[in-house]
């Protein structure tokens, strides 16, 4: 593939014509559509509330400040909002790869008498549900309204995760190594512990991050589950409300020109649930595209 | 050893003609801790995906707290007639099919253009920058990115309505008029989806045989008659995939999109059908009502995915299912 690129370069090197001026253009256009608005946002965080009531902020901090960020981080519920998606992040992260592993190793074996039974017990949740309330009555029934389980154990099972581990550990564990194993003597807890787990750490490390940057984004089922407590809420939920807040007062505007600007307040609050994201996100981009690509082959 | 082998050959000789007498008992024994893995991601199936089926019961019962699940009255289809006649409902089914169908005109096309786009680039650091920066908005939550659009499109206070104050233009409502809504909706829809999708197309497109180009040069192609004749129909078959994957998706609704996007001033494309189902449902407590919404819903989808696959198969792909 890599040669074939050169060849080509050297077909194409001579001619630099004006569709190569457009194309890296607009994509140029493109990527600074997709930087610019962070930007603001962060310039913004950054600026003196006079600034920002003027309107004059737009990709440049006016008057640089920190204030925002240290009211953020002097208010406790913020802080605490960090702390439960963490927690809920990490728990739900591991407690989801265990229950993924649990399922594709068995179902990627061959040999298992109701394989494709069992396969589609678990692929039919793909295509229908209970849905929104007959979830919402279970979680009731349960006892788990309010309460951080609401939002760690329903979705820990993914179907679609199954299916890229199912994919990768039956292309990547070939049967014949598992066989060999066997005649060894090792039962099927052994190989999984000594053999395919230790042999899938790339697919593990894309699936994990598959569950915790979806986990960390989600809010549907904490907006749905956690109502009253609201000590539970996780930030992007807190940060929901801010919004809302942002939403209600349009109507307000012009009365609420004279008090202290909130604009700074919630751009600051933006940049401070985004950094997290953004911090990993150079080092968890390419697992990320090889798990696109792996469920891309059987889906 | 040998035995082993022998009795494995065996056993798919049997099976090939269909004489496989071996009972269970025979497999639970030889993979026993197969199965004991199993029933870990089994039960979690069985609690929370397959277990709140049964409380779509609810759909075609009279549900009363004070009588309980159990106690309420059956209803019949008393409900779905009841939905069906509420103004709301069309709505909601209206705008999530307009929704969904215009997202596949422009967030579905926006990538593959994108992707011939970044084919036609040199200098791998440009397109690794590019790429960067063009997969970001696809790691961010739906609340972010509505925060974002707040802070950006704002009538009063929007960092580019006050750009075009500036340039002496008028402020645009872009999120507090229906239309604009609707247009601003999409618009950021494509943004945060054009770079994500454009991986799968940049892989099918890297799979090419490179001999092909260079044939098409000799035959004297220039650049577009390349893309033309060469790389488009190489990812047809990848871009029907995801269409007709796409299609199967169209009576879905992200609830997050549209709830993050959303402000008491357009109401007009706001409601679509998870939207209604939470309103009738956790805000109201109308769970009957919200329940039959969702299982209409759920029906449809299940239909069209089936539909897509059987379309995806007649057309020789390999199918979704």
């Amino acid at each position: 593939m890599k040669t074939s690129g050169s060849t080509l370069a050297v077909y194409r090197k001579r001619r630099f014509d004006i569709w190569d001026v457009l194309i890296h253009l607009s994509l140029l256009i493109a990527s600074l559509a997709c930087l610019l608005p962070f930007l603001h946002v962060v310039s913004k965080s950054l600026s003196e509330d006079a600034f920002v009531i003027a309107n004059k902020v737009f990709i440049w901090p006016e008057g640089f400040t920190l204030g925002a960020y240290e009211k953020i981080f002097a208010d406790d519920s913020i802080i605490r909002s960090l702390y439960v998606s963490v927690l809920v992040t990490v728990l739900f992260t591991v407690l989801g790869m265990i229950i993924t592993i649990c399922a594709a190793y068995p179902l990627s074996r061959k040999q298992l008498k109701g394989r494709t039974v069992l396969t589609f017990i678990f692929m039919f949740t793909l295509y229908f549900s209970g849905g929104i309330i007959p979830e919402y009555m279970l979680i009731n029934n349960l006892g788990m309204l309010d309460t951080i389980w609401s939002i760690i154990l329903p979705p820990a099972f993914s179907a679609f995760n199954l299916l890229i581990m199912k994919t990768a550990l039956s292309s990547s564990i070939p049967d014949s190594l598992e066989e060999s194993a066997r005649i060894d003597g090792a039962g099927h807890f052994r190989i999984l512990v000594s053999i395919v787990i230790p042999l899938s750490k790339p697919i593990i490390a894309t699936l994990s991050l598959f569950y915790a940057v979806g986990r960390w984004n989600t809010y549907q089922d904490a907006l749905f589950y956690i109502k009253q407590n609201v000590d539970l809420r996780p930030l992007q939920l807190k940060l929901y409300y801010l919004v809302i807040q942002a939403s209600e007062s349009f109507q307000l505007e012009s009365t609420q020109v004279s008090l202290s600007n909130p604009e700074v307040l919630k751009a600051s609050c933006v940049v401070f649930a985004t950094l997290p994201i953004i911090c990993v996100y150079p080092f968890i981009q390419k697992y990320f595209v090889q798990g696109v690509m792996l469920g891309a082959v059987k889906e | 050893m040998k035995i082993e082998s022998a009795s494995r050959q065996n056993e798919t000789a049997l099976k090939n003609i269909g004489l496989d007498r071996r009972g269970m008992i025979h497999y639970l024994r030889r993979d026993w801790q197969l199965y004991l893995l199993l029933m870990i991601p089994l039960a979690f199936v069985l609690v929370f995906k397959y277990a709140p089926m049964s409380g779509l019961i609810l759909a075609f019962k009279n549900y009363k707290i004070a009588k309980g699940f159990w106690g309420s009255e059956w209803a019949g289809f008393e409900i779905f007639r009841e939905i069906f006649a509420k103004h709301d409902f069309g709505r909601a089914v209206r705008n999530t099919i307009m929704l969904n169908g215009l997202d596949l005109l422009f967030s579905f096309t926006m990538p593959i253009v994108l992707a011939l786009l970044l084919n036609e680039i040199r200098s791998v650091r440009f397109k690794r920058i590019n790429q960067t920066l063009l997969y970001l908005p696809h790691f961010l939550s739906w609340i972010i990115i509505g925060a974002i659009a707040y802070q950006l499109l704002s009538e009063s206070n929007g960092a580019i309505n006050n750009l075009i104050a500036m340039m002496g233009g008028d402020r645009i409502p872009f999120l507090q008029e229906d239309t604009h809504w609707l247009i601003s909706y999409l618009a950021i829809g494509v943004w945060q989806s054009m770079g994500w999708g454009t991986i799968i197309y940049l892989a099918s497109i890297s799979s090419i045989n490179p001999e092909m180009y260079e044939a098409a040069i000799v035959d004297g192609a220039g650049r577009w008659r390349k893309v033309w004749n060469v790389t488009l129909p190489s990812i047809r078959v990848t871009i029907v995939t995801l269409l007709i994957m796409n299609l199967g998706k169209v009576m879905e609704g992200s609830f997050e999109r549209v709830f993050a996007l959303q402000n008491k001033a357009t109401t007009e494309y706001t409601v679509t059908i998870p939207v209604l189902v939470y309103r009738w449902g956790i805000e109201s407590g109308n769970f009957s009502r919200a329940t039959a919404l969702g299982l209409f819903q759920a029906v449809i989808g299940l239909v069209l995915v089936l539909a897509a696959d059987r379309i995806a198969k007649k057309l020789g792909e390999d199918g979704l299912l």
